[in-house]
């Protein structure tokens, strides 16, 4: 499967990456090349395999609903590059 | 040209859990300082491992049960990849192809008949942080950002585009929010937020059974805004659509103040979220067992407590369904007539539904207050009414006391002693007032004597005033019978 240079393009935009024109074309190579990988492993005869979401033998991994403490509210903060009353400061995000 | 609306509706519901949906921290964020709730997992560190909180799942099995959904043996969470900050994952943990349960549906009430809506599904989900828009003292813009309601459990309940009309709608909503109060698995409070609504609406040529174009309505946060909304909505596409323009498919807001929707242009790329299965979690298998057990364990739901109230307690039909859309009233009702013996108990059931749903209502609604903060207790409530039943206080002076009842939590006995408002039954002081109106409304009684009711109903209500509601009203009409008839 080849991909377009529009697809790549709204990948980038999904992914908030700006890309260079030479970024674009070697993105597009090699993530269609990716691609074709998965297309030969298509291949495989699979009938009778039921889809699995998640290969570890494991299920109903549950917790109690109880309370633990949480971290204080500095430890939160303390990677924050900049912050204002306790909360996170951040660009504006429209709505 | 006549037209049909067609309208879904998307409701999100915090769950009343202790804890967070994927780790520990405390779900009670709602007073909680910004920041406060939060850990690394649900602040979205690299290499945390979620855990799935029992109590989510069950109350969400439970709300599916009572909705009549199915759940299959199989379920599983997925990522549902967005790039705004209040998910500081980068991606939610929601759930795609295998919800918790699918195919159910709720009956609401239209027009005196029962309508079923069918729910495609119920799933579990986490809510994201909540934003704070802000300016600079140089008016540029900017967030802030509170993580403690990140990863809070959010139950998603997806209708059928079934409803018909904004008045639909509400009925859905206010029966639906009516079960999960019952279940407890949820406060229903839309204006802080914990149960909100979206919905999709689209209307088309009356006769056509295909979907037109349709516009997801965002930002409603009282059944009122979610009524007006729709039926702004169903009016603006009416009119593009006769003007000869086409309904853009879109997500619009609603802006409370100034009643309209308007475009939100801004999320258009959003639509392609990739999910994939969430690698962090396990999938979950529910044995039948376990749901059945639910199911036996389910407390009486709405529609059953308002047919057991009409059984019971022979009330109407109408009364029986206003106090059962809320948990809160329909155990008030109850509390009351709990507190009744004797004889009178038939009467008294009408007349505690009549209080409730009139003066006791007006009373909640205007003054915003929640039953369970009311000052008035249901004893208090009962010892008021045995003072009318009694004759001490009359209907008239009644209201005014439950007001006073309301706002200062005394009870109706302390209030008639302080502004004595004892019932005038000593007919010697009814008839001097009567003496006093018959003379003070000549043309009244002149009225009356031609044989104008009208003019009866005035000059008792002016009995009433003058003795500020205290006489007793039917031996006011009786005495004033004798004195201009007899």
């Amino acid at each position: 499967m080849k991909l377009s240079r529009e697809d790549v393009l709204h990948i980038s935009t999904l992914c908030r990456m700006s890309m260079s024109n030479a970024e674009l074309e070697r993105f597009q190579e090699q993530i269609s090349n990716i691609l074709e990988n998965f297309e030969i492993l298509k291949e495989v005869d699979t009938t009778n395999v039921p889809p699995t979401a998640y290969p570890p033998p494991l299920e109903n991994v549950i917790r109690e609903d109880k309370v633990a403490p949480c971290l204080p509210q500095s430890d939160i903060l303390a990677n924050a590059p900049h912050q204002e009353e306790g909360y996170f400061r951040v660009k504006a995000v429209l709505d | 040209m006549n037209y049909e609306t067609v309208i879904g509706l998307e409701v999100h519901s915090h769950l009343l859990t202790e804890s967070k949906m994927f780790c520990s921290c405390s779900a009670d964020y709602i007073n909680a300082a910004p920041n406060t709730h939060v850990c690394p997992v649900c602040l979205g560190m690299p290499g945390v491992l979620p855990v799935i909180n029992q109590q989510a799942l069950e109350y969400t099995v439970m709300t599916a049960l009572a909705l009549n959904c199915t759940i299959p043996e199989y379920t599983k969470f997925d990522r549902k990849n967005y790039p705004y900050p209040d998910l500081m994952k980068g991606y939610q943990i929601s759930q795609y192809d295998t919800p918790i349960s699918i195919d159910g549906g709720m009956d609401i009430e239209v027009e005196g008949q029962q309508k079923r809506i069918a729910i495609t599904r119920v799933h579990l989900e986490e809510d994201t942080a909540k934003l704070l828009h802000r300016h600079t003292p140089e008016g540029e813009s900017y967030t802030l950002m509170d993580v403690n309601r990140s990863g809070v459990p959010l139950m998603e309940i997806v209708s059928e585009p079934d409803l018909r009309s904004p008045e639909e709608a509400r009925q859905y909503l206010i029966k639906l929010r009516a079960i999960l109060q019952f279940l407890g698995v949820s406060t229903g409070n839309m204006e802080d937020g914990s149960f909100r609504c979206d919905a999709n609406i689209s209307i088309r040529p009356l006769g056509r059974t295909d979907y037109a174009a349709k516009v997801e309505v965002k930002n409603m946060n009282s059944f009122r805004a979610v009524y007006r909304a729709l039926e702004y909505e169903e009016k603006r596409q009416k009119e593009v659509l006769e003007a000869g323009g086409t309904i853009v498919q879109e997500t619009r807001g609603w802006i409370e103040e100034r009643g309209v929707t308007v475009s939100q242009r801004s999320k258009e790329y959003a639509h392609d979220y990739r999910y994939f299965p969430e690698p962090d979690l396990p999938p979950m298998a529910f044995s039948r067992t376990w749901v059945e057990e639910l199911g036996a364990k389910l407390p009486e739901l709405p529609d059953a407590r308002r047919s057991r109230f009409t059984q019971q307690y022979g009330l109407p039909v109408y009364d029986a369904s206003l106090l059962t859309t809320s948990k809160a009233m329909a155990d008030y009702f109850e509390d009351c007539i709990g507190l009744t013996e004797g004889p009178n108990l038939e009467k008294r059931t009408k007349a505690v539904s009549n209080w409730l749903l009139g003066d006791f209502t007006r009373l909640l609604h205007s003054t915003v207050t929640d039953i369970s903060d009311c000052k008035v207790t249901s004893k208090h409530l009962m010892e008021m009414l045995d003072l009318i039943e009694k004759g001490t206080l009359s209907g008239a002076a009644a209201k005014t006391v439950l007001e006073d009842m309301f706002s200062d939590g005394k009870r109706a006995s302390e209030i008639i002693a302080e502004k004595g408002l004892t019932q005038i039954s000593d007919e010697q002081k009814i008839v001097q007032v009567i003496d006093e109106v018959i003379a003070a409304n000549e043309q009244a009684v002149a009225d009356l004597k031609k044989g104008k009711e009208r003019a009866k109903t005035f000059l008792v209500g002016q009995v009433m005033r003058l003795t500020k509601g205290r006489a007793n009203a039917s031996l006011v009409n009786e005495l004033l019978k004798e004195k201009l008839e007899g």
